[in-house]
């Protein structure tokens, strides 16, 4: 069992890196607790691969350290970490049979037939596998042969974590949440520490007790999906959770008020002040879609917008309208009707966020 | 312009691909074809576009037959699934190729590819090659390629299943933008029912190679013809529990029930299928006809915004879908409530009997 | 109506028809048709219905031919599969001395059958060939016309030299095509170098080990050119292959009628064997119950 450590790391595929742009992670500290569910968030190209490939000892960091339990192991190979991986495309051996794949971790290291047996029954049962022991591993459909390799892992009483690499890709959409249940059982039963890497919100935010979000070779919020959808702590992070994502206004400050273009935007004076300290001329408002109430008649708080158009989801509506020059989405349940050309709108006030150079300012800061 | 499919069939070796189809697209219009892999939405397509031939049923443009003829002599153009375009040729002439083929005259090229790179804001990329270019940006040059020619008939083949869903966000909303102003009639194949309500239009709900309903999206999605498509136009599925209305009640499975509401005493007793939208199920009473069940959490799977819990008790396995972040812990106990008032009810046919009084001729 | 109209469409076949025609069947109709007749010149021949066969079959001299053919196909195949397999294994997987020793390798594959007997008839020489001579000043007495042992090992070691590149070819593409999670997962599973051939390199060699197989089992039963220059079949009939009893019976000794039966005699057990090899390879890969130990 193991707790995961990340100190100062970063690493880079240039051999003398001269900017931050170099780096495919840049300077992370991190602490993943023994037995945590935590998930790599991120589009392709932002470095979650990398980091994975770190932390399983597929490569050795350029810069900082990986420990586990307090030990580095920057320099020590997969096999001597004592994880597990699934990868993207099932990995098993084809000639074997299920229980021999089961099996074969443990008889690599001269198990008893005995142990090998009890371990490979008991993980079999939690995996729903037993029926399947004997049949050839080749001819298992895609989610009982990520169940394989995930077995694999199961079976090592030595196994501290285990690693996903968007493990779901080439399951049936049909199945895929029963083997994110399957997941999420694995994980309260065992206790161990897992660490799941995806591109798909849906599968990070249900796997995972925190998530971790990166954006070009940074971790730019470590939180849990409640915190990513109401506090996103990064731009990236608003825009990237959540669909729609969050709107951004970009605001400046003129004597006690924010300005949107001409318009002022009413807000609570301890956020103006906030953003006029930080002396900064990147300031943006964050506001999601559903923290927007669309108003019939105009008060004191309201907005005036213009009506593009109302997209009728079924369930909700989304609006897409226009404060000034800025595109904003608003999303409306079901039965409230919006007619154009122009409406008003009033934003939550305690669901906006200031966001400064790209970050989030926490009032009282 | 306008596009007639009249009773068509497609057998293929025996196997029929397309059942009886009839279609009357109108001009300018934008139509989703929806429906599961192997429904028939390609086969209807291809023929639309005259890359097969009907083996019944004919197919009218503009009020001419044309279905005989071949696809070089229609005026249509396909995007695919694939980022299909000419490797060794740049964007600018990607676009250019199609007016190349049709001789359109050098300047005029010029104008028109300018023009449709502008839409789909490729105005810096024109120059660079397809290998060079992102996966969005790939299948921007294929659009490109097939709307600079003015086709009568623009058809997309889930054309963004292989793009991030941010990308497909973006594509959905310009696509729209961009049929707007187009005479054009545009078919657009997808399996997912959210990208159908995100485009609008109208929908055409396919199913093992037979059209379900076409109407507008809204109306089919809010008043479906039938169980099937109920459960076929909703993510997730609609929730459908069996049901018996008697006298004075509704009873699911002889033990939970509860008294015919208004507009629901128009139910003949006997044997129905309720169905209850995800959305519409939720954590707390919205009205004093609801009905509270009591079910354990299978699943809280989080998108983002939204939660999509699976819940199950001993009679019905549900989907509630709520709106924001809820975290459940697996095998938690919870009460979720049903609104009597917001479901629909099919026959044993599966035709549907009662669509939700809000709903109902709006 | 259906039945007409789908008759039509034969015509689109027969130019494939023709080609094949041209390409086997009618020269294999005339070794047919010879194989059944005594000829004694153009105007005079008698049929002689299965005479032929029954004494191709019972000549001692072509069984001894036929025990030897596959004698010698079976022992490069044992000696080339394996070769093959450890020289693709050690083979550089990237960079420039990949290119290298893919060149390398294949140098052996480009040279032709007969400058390949030509090479080694000189290599061999006891006077001026590099190995003949280097044997004899080594203290063997090493001679490939006289000694069958002597004849038989250097065939063997030519073989080897010549072909085992195209296994090591084939199997080097197989390993290339194994996705690398493959070996990562057996790094994390611990496994042993033997392991990680076992189950996860010549699991994924089997369907380019079937070809490469075939091929040369097909390949070495045809032998011809490299033996008749170096040995002659010789000494005495010790290398004499199939082929070349054969050739000698059909061109030096214009028995026509016997060559014919013996060559359709030939075509089948080629047929046969790679028929029999292939079947049983795909039907223990496709059933899911056997063990997949070789």
């Amino acid at each position: 069992m193991a707790e995961i450590t990340l100190k100062s790391l970063a690493h880079t595929y240039v051999a003398k890196p001269q900017s931050p742009q170099d780096y495919a992670i840049r300077e992370m500290t991190h602490v993943w607790h023994q037995g945590g569910a935590y998930a790599l968030l991120g589009p392709s190209g932002c470095g979650k691969s990398t980091l994975l490939n770190i932390i399983s000892g597929l490569l050795e960091p350029s810069e900082g350290e990986v420990l586990f339990d307090g030990q580095v192991v920057n320099a020590l190979p997969p096999e001597a970490r004592n994880i597990a991986q699934v990868f993207q495309f099932p990995v098993i051996y084809d000639t074997m049979t299920v229980y021999d794949n089961l099996a074969f971790p443990l008889r690599n290291v001269n198990t008893p037939e005995q142990r090998v047996r009890e371990r490979v029954t008991e993980v079999a049962d939690v995996l729903e596998l037993g029926a399947l022991l004997k049949q050839k591993a080749k001819n298992l459909t895609a989610d009982e042969k990520q169940k394989v390799s995930m077995g694999r892992g199961l079976v090592r009483d030595d196994v501290s974590a285990i690693l996903f690499d968007e493990p779901l890709t080439v399951i049936d959409p049909q199945l895929k949440w029963k083997l994110r249940r399957k997941l999420k059982e694995i994980h309260q039963r065992f206790g161990i520490t897992m660490v799941y890497v995806t591109h798909d919100q849906l599968e990070a935010s249900t796997f995972a007790d925190k998530i971790a979000v990166m954006y070009e070779g940074q971790v730019v919020q470590f939180g849990t999906p409640r915190e990513l959808f109401e506090v996103p702590a990064h731009t990236f992070v608003g825009y990237f959770i959540g669909s729609p994502g969050m709107n951004f206004l970009e605001v400046t400050v003129r004597g006690r008020d924010l300005y949107s273009g001409d318009t002022r935007i009413p807000l609570d004076e301890g956020l103006v002040s906030a953003a006029a300290r930080s002396g900064s001329n990147n300031i943006k408002l964050g506001i999601r879609p559903e923290f927007i109430d669309v108003m019939h008649e105009p008060g004191a708080e309201t907005l005036e917008v213009e009506v593009n158009r109302v997209q009728d989801l079924g369930t909700y509506s989304i609006v897409s309208c226009h404060l000034g020059q800025t595109p904003l989405k608003v999303r409306v349940e079901e039965g409230q009707h919006v007619e154009g050309p122009r409406c008003h709108v009033r934003f939550v006030p305690e669901r906006v966020g200031l966001y400064v150079d790209e970050y989030r300012v926490e009032l009282g800061q | 312009m306008s596009l007639i499919l009249e009773k068509i069939d497609h057998v293929v070796n025996g196997a029929t691909h397309i059942d009886n189809v009839s279609l009357e697209l109108a001009p300018g219009s934008f139509n989703v074809l929806l429906g599961r892999t192997l429904a028939g939405k390609t086969t209807l397509m291809r023929l639309m576009a005259g890359l097969e031939r009907p083996t019944h049923g004919r197919i009218l443009m503009n009020g001419h037959d044309v279905t005989g003829v071949p696809v070089r002599k229609r005026n249509v153009s396909m995007v695919y699934q694939q980022f299909i375009n000419y490797p060794s040729l740049t964007v600018y002439e990607n676009i250019a190729s199609p007016l190349r083929l049709a001789g359109v005259e050098a300047r005029e090229i010029d104008r028109r590819v300018r023009e449709t790179a502008e839409m789909l804001h490729m105005e810096a990329l024109l120059e660079r090659y397809p290998q060079e270019l992102s996966g969005g940006q790939q299948q921007r040059t294929a659009m490109g390629r097939a709307l600079v020619k003015d086709a009568e008939v623009i058809l997309f083949d889930e054309p963004l299943v292989n793009l991030d869903y941010k990308l497909r966000e973006e594509f959905r909303e310009e696509l729209r933008e961009l049929f707007k102003t187009r005479k054009a009639i545009a078919v657009y194949a997808t399996t997912e029912p959210n990208e159908a309500l995100a485009l609008g239009g109208h929908t055409a709900l396919l199913h093992e190679g037979k059209l379900l309903q076409y109407g507008r999206t809204e109306d089919v999605y809010h008043r479906p013809q039938n169980i099937l498509s109920a459960e076929m136009f909703s993510e997730p599925p609609i929730n459908v529990l069996p049901g018996m209305v008697s006298g004075s009640e509704v009873t699911f499975d002889r033990r939970v029930h509860f008294s015919l509401t208004d507009d629901l005493k128009r139910l003949a007793p006997g044997q129905y299928q309720f169905g209850v939208r995800a959305s519409h199920i939720t954590l707390g009473p919205q009205s004093p006809d609801d009905l509270g069940l009591p079910v354990s959490v299978d699943l809280a799977e989080i998108s983002g915004s939204e939660t999509f819990l699976h819940v199950h008790n001993d009679l019905f396995d549900l989907v509630v879908h709520l709106a924001g972040v809820h975290e459940f812990a697996v095998d938690q106990e919870i009460t979720v409530y049903l609104p009597p008032h917001k479901m629909y009810a099919f026959d044993r046919e599966g035709a549907v009997v009662h669509i939700p009084p809000h709903l109902e001729g709006a | 109506m259906n039945k007409v109209r789908n008759n039509h469409a034969w015509w689109l076949i027969l130019p494939m028809l023709l080609l094949v025609a041209f390409s086997a069947i009618i020269p294999l109709m005339t070794v047919v048709n010879y194989s059944v007749q005594d000829v004694f010149d153009p105007y005079t021949r008698f049929f002689t219905g299965t005479e032929w066969f029954q004494v191709m079959l019972n000549d001692p001299a072509l069984q001894a031919a036929l025990l030897r053919q596959f004698a010698f196909s079976l022992t490069i195949l044992a000696i080339e599969v394996p070769l093959g397999i450890g020289i693709a294994l050690i083979m550089p997987k990237q960079g420039w001395q990949a290119s290298a020793v893919l060149i390398l390798v294949t140098l052996p594959l480009l040279i032709p059958w007969n400058v390949v007997g030509s090479i080694w008839q000189i290599f061999t020489r006891g006077d001026i060939g590099l190995m003949g001579w280097g044997l004899r000043e080594l203290g063997y007495g090493y001679n490939i016309t006289r000694s069958p042992a002597d004849a038989w090992a250097t065939i063997v070691l030519m073989d080897v030299w010549h072909w085992t590149p195209l296994i090591a070819l084939l199997c080097y593409s197989g390993l290339r095509a194994i996705p690398e999670a493959y070996y990562q997962a057996a790094r994390i599973d611990r496994a042993s170098k033997w392991a990680v051939f076992r189950f996860i390199q010549l699991p994924k060699l089997t369907n380019v080990l079937v070809i490469g197989i075939l091929l040369r089992f097909m390949h070495s039963f045809m032998i011809y050119a490299e033996p008749f220059v170096l040995t002659g079949g010789g000494p005495g009939s010790s290398t004499t292959f199939l082929s070349q009893s054969l050739t000698t019976m059909a061109i030096g000794q214009q028995d026509l009628g016997p060559s014919a039966a013996f060559s359709l005699i030939y075509f089948l057990i080629i047929l046969l064997v790679s028929w029999v090899f292939y079947t049983a390879i795909m039907h223990r890969q496709k059933d899911p119950t056997t063990q997949g130990e070789r």
